[in-house]
């Protein structure tokens, strides 16, 4: 199965479920938890389902497309479910059934895994999912996020695409796998690994990234001022994703950096709290909707 | 008719730190609810798998065992009123015990009379009370760790997936989070069906039916035949740590042992890094030849059966690849780091806000293991290496490595420090002293390991009493009581002529450039008190009896090596065997030293002897005293007491002839300066008030 088919059947899998696939976010982000379709919508009481493929991107991981495990953007598909179903284990087999993994002839485990991003103000308890041997799957029940409390609780589910490919597809080399017949992943994203490598390490002007974290803080905030969430938010994950390239760059000292990642939080919190808020102040219109159609 | 019960909790995939104590929570709750319900039982079996915990009785009594008891009240005067009806509080008794005020009756206690009710209640049956008692039981569980999940209240360690509630051949009827108690477990996720149990006795043989071995022993012995037989099939020998074999087998339902391999060019890699790496990222258990070498194979257990395992196994050796390549890189990295551009580093990381980075640590274990070691009269070249030691003792905190495995801080140090051309006996001071890592583990092999060791646990020791964290009941953050052990086992093992007062005193001039928050004299008492008990430890892990143990640190444990030699030679001497002829020697002690607290001062003068029996008591103490002294010295504490104990007879002897307090004060304090000075050598060994028998 190669990387396209194993997405399309993901989405065709995860819709059949109930969930609403959306398209990525078109903000620089480290992860798919980062969306706002998850990082929002799993605040509150309104029930949720969404599935989504995400590119994410890890500065600090980038290997000039040298390395044949690490890259500086890598694709999480995300599944959010909330509240948690109860058979959502098996629904999650179900899917890697799916995509031809027969759990009979594999060696597949939940091995406690517990999942902490400060920058989000958020936690929660689950499990890597090892499938012989090799971490494919994260596994969450969100308990926090925004550091407001889960009620009910979100189950995430965040698949890690290139590494389920390349066992899929027994490949040694993330570059080697097919992305389509005929086409690799290298031929998609070697030059972009490199370049992106490059500019992480070498070319990025560490002034000028300060003076944008500061730049995109102060405009989190004054939207902030004006209860807009959503731009807020943006400009919270362009601080997250400038830290991000700071880090990397070994420009923030281990002090600093508890300083950096608690302002994000700060941003971050406050997001989270007046998205709360406007959902209520709108009557929670997604809550209403459910309970008329269970009527 | 007795009928047996199960319960089982079928959760989601608990995490393996927390099953077996979850397990044995769930027996004694179950065992301490039958008892204090007044069910009789027979027998109670706890099982569990990563997916479930169980508890299975047998012979539980069909119904509670009744009771009668008389039930004291208030006293007469006050449970009737003046017209000698039953009172207020009289009234207030019987509602509270559940009888008819007719029912009550009067009997004296002591003197007194009281109300009483005769109160008796009929046994309830045991299906009547289960409904209720076990959702309590399965709630009642606690775990380090809970959460709640779907749109529930409950806080528990996983969801709860499925109940089975059996009380003979009838299902217990109640429900927790939506999840309704039945007949019907979970058998392996890929292996097994869903069993149905029609009576509790046959759980266990239904489940092995569907490929989960619940009970806990005998998985694990199926873990360890299937690797001894792995072994034995390869000539190998397959280290099995107790830790990873535990987590292992709260991993699986049914365990199959395999075995992979990987390139031996990663062998060039220091072996503790590769067994590390498949230990803490894939749980394997290392294999090594007959020497201790590692091999380049690795043992894993499966969750499952033997089917496609050669699927299995290539995917785990895929695995493993990346992972050994990501060490490698590492290893290569690291290599490339000059040891001063990773001191540097440690000026930016924080050790503890109050007590400065990590540098700031360094730069005062440097002074302090130089203090130590011109103490200790070390040589040049020991001082030399501990100096270099203390300076570059943390440098691999900064190596890529230590972040990714921080349990390999000190033995990179070390194998980086040697490639880095760092003299052989630094490098290795730098891996020993972490040493004693945990509690089986031993002091640093080198007396440079050693100070250095014992200068950066003191100073770690002296920096948090001084600000305060000491470590109270459960809370110890900082291992201190380990490092304290650590400290006290080093002084130990190389024989160290250095007192704890000594230790501390070097330890906190080092802190007090910054400024101590508390008083000094307060944070030595602190860390006296501290070190007693690790100490008392020591002597107890030497089986020295509790009464011997109190005696010897009633004299100071300041000196560690003395105190334990101390306690060893009285243990020797207080013997049952022996005990019986250093009777009068104890004895002696014990009334001279009470009488010794008289003296104010510890002048003699041979001129005001009356009695020739003081003359050779005196006498007899300048001799005794100067053996003692040598005898301690040398460390030879069983000829120290032995001379303190030749003193009995000349005591005796004293005490006989002579009126200590005499009507002449001249006298009776020259008297009472005699046995100071003998009290004073005596408690220098021992409190023997403190002895038994």
């Amino acid at each position: 199965m190669n990387f396209q088919q194993m997405i399309l059947t993901l989405q065709q899998f995860w819709g059949e479920q109930g969930c609403i696939v959306v398209q990525p976010y078109d903000v620089e982000k480290g992860a798919g938890t980062l969306n706002p379709m998850t990082f929002l919508r799993s605040i509150g009481p309104e029930p949720w389902n969404v599935a989504y493929v995400e590119p994410s991107r890890r500065p600090a991981d980038g290997r000039y497309g040298e390395n044949p495990n690490r890259l500086y953007q890598h694709h999480q598909f995300q599944v959010i479910m909330k509240p948690s179903p109860d058979n959502i284990q098996e629904l999650y087999l179900d899917s890697l059934k799916r995509l031809g993994v027969d759990p009979r002839h594999h060696d597949i485990r939940f091995v406690e895994d517990n999942w902490e991003h400060p920058g989000l103000g958020a936690w929660g308890l689950g499990w890597e999912v090892w499938l012989d041997g090799m971490e494919v799957t994260q596994f969450t029940y969100f308990q926090q996020v925004g550091g407001i409390d889960c009620h009910p609780v979100s189950v995430e589910i965040t698949y890690g695409m290139e590494r389920l490919a390349s066992y899929i597809q027994a490949k040694e080399n993330v570059f080697d796998l097919e992305w389509v017949d005929g086409i690799t992943y290298g031929d998609v994203f070697r030059q972009q690994e490199y370049e992106h490598s490059k500019y992480t390490f070498e070319v990025s002007d560490t002034p000028m990234l300060f003076e944008l974290f500061a730049t995109y803080e102060a405009e989190s905030k004054r939207a902030m001022e004006h209860n807009l969430v959503y731009p807020a938010y943006d400009y919270a994950l362009k601080c997250s994703h400038t830290f991000n390239l700071l880090d990397a760059r070994g420009a923030i000292s281990v002090t600093e950096r508890t300083g950096y990642i608690t302002r994000v939080r700060n941003l971050s919190r406050q997001v989270a709290a007046t998205y709360l808020q406007e959902r209520e102040r709108l009557g929670f219109p997604l809550l209403k909707k459910g309970a008329a159609e269970h009527a | 008719m007795p009928k047996d019960l199960l319960l089982e909790i079928g959760m989601e995939e608990v995490p393996a730190r927390f099953v077996r104590a979850a397990m044995e929570q769930l027996k004694d709750k179950t065992e301490k609810w039958l008892q204090s319900s007044r069910l009789t039982y027979g027998d109670v079996q706890s099982y569990a798998t990563p997916r479930r915990l169980a508890v299975l009785v047998s012979g539980l009594a069909d119904k509670q065992e009744d009771v009668s008891e008389e039930v004291k009240g208030p006293a007469r005067k006050i449970a009737l009123d003046e017209s000698g009806a039953w009172s207020k509080a009289a009234l207030g008794f019987a509602r509270s015990q559940g009888v008819d005020p007719e029912a009550l009756f009067f009997k004296e206690l002591a003197g007194v009379e009281y109300v009483y009710a005769n109160k008796s209640s009929i046994g309830v049956e045991t299906a009547s009370l289960l409904p209720e008692a076990l959702p309590a039981l399965i709630t009642s569980l606690t775990f380090p760790k809970n959460m709640r999940w779907g749109a529930y209240e409950l806080r528990y360690v996983r969801p709860i997936r499925w109940l089975v509630a059996l009380h003979g051949t009838e299902v217990v009827p109640f429900e927790i989070t939506g999840v309704s108690a039945g007949k019907e477990s979970r058998g392996h996720r890929f292996l097994g069906a869903d069993p149905v149990i029609d009576e509790p006795a046959q759980y266990v043989e239904r489940l092995r039916e569907q490929h989960v071995i619940v009970d806990v022993e005998e998985r694990e012995a199926a873990i360890l035949s299937g690797i001894r037989s792995l072994a034995q099939e390869k000539s190998w020998e397959i280290a099995v740590q107790d830790d990873l074999l535990e987590e292992v087998l709260f991993l699986v339902e049914t365990p199959t042992v395999l075995a992979g391999s990987f390139d031996p060019s990663f062998l060039d890699i220091p072996q503790e890094v590769l067994i590390t790496s498949m230990r803490e990222h894939q749980r394997y258990f290392p294999v090594l030849n007959k020497e201790g070498k590692l091999q380049p194979f690795f043992v894993t257990v499966r969750n499952g059966d033997a089917v496609s395992l050669d699927v299995v196994a290539k995917g785990n050796e895929k695995v493993l690849r990346a992972r050994l390549s990501d060490a490698k890189f590492f290893y290569e990295e690291d290599k490339k780091l000059a040891i001063p551009d990773a001191l540097a580093k440690l000026e930016n990381i924080v050790y503890h806000e109050e007590l400065g980075t990590v540098a700031d640590k360094v730069r005062r274990v440097r002074t302090i293991a130089d203090k130590l070691a011109e103490r200790l009269l070390a040589d040049d070249a020991v001082r030399s290496d501990v100096s270099r030691t203390a300076d570059i003792c943390k440098f691999d905190l900064v190596t890529q490595m230590v972040y990714e495995f921080p349990e390999l801080q000190g033995i990179m140090g070390e194998d980086y420090a040697r490639k880095a051309g760092e003299r052989e006996t630094v490098a290795r001071a730098i891996n020993e002293h972490y040493s004693p890592r945990n509690a089986g583990d031993r002091p640093p092999a080198s007396l440079v390991g050693a100070i250095v060791g014992i200068a950066d646990k003191i100073d770690t020791i002296a920096g948090c009493f001084s600000i305060g964290i000491i470590p109270t009941g459960s809370q110890d953050p900082y291992a201190l009581r380990r490092q304290a052990a650590g400290i006290v086992a080093t002084l130990l093992e190389h024989e160290l002529e250095l007192t704890l007062d000594e230790l501390f005193d070097i330890a906190l001039q080092a802190h007090a450039a910054r400024g101590l928050k508390r008083e000094a004299y307060d944070i030595v008492k602190d860390m006296q008190e501290f070190f007693a008990l690790r100490v008392k430890n020591v002597l107890t892990e030497q089986s020295i009896r509790y009464d011997v143990i109190d005696a010897v640190l009633g004299a100071g444990s300041a000196d560690v090596r003395r105190t334990v030699l101390r306690a060893q030679a009285l243990q020797a001497e207080t013997a049952e065997e022996r005990k019986e002829s250093f009777r009068p020697a104890a004895e002696a002690f014990n009334r001279l030293s009470n009488l010794a607290a008289k003296a104010e001062s510890r002048r003699v003068d041979p001129a005001l002897f009356a009695d020739p029996a003081e003359g050779s008591l005196y006498e007899a103490w300048q001799q005794v005293h100067g053996r003692y002294l040598t005898a301690s010295a040398e460390k030879r504490m069983d000829a120290a007491l032995s001379s303190l104990a030749s003193l009995s007879g000349p005591v005796a002897g004293f005490f006989e002839a002579v009126m200590v307090m005499a009507e002449d004060e001249a006298v009776r304090n020259n008297r009472l300066a005699v046995l100071a000075l003998i009290a004073d050598d005596v408690r220098a060994f021992a409190d023997f008030s403190k002895l038994v028998g």
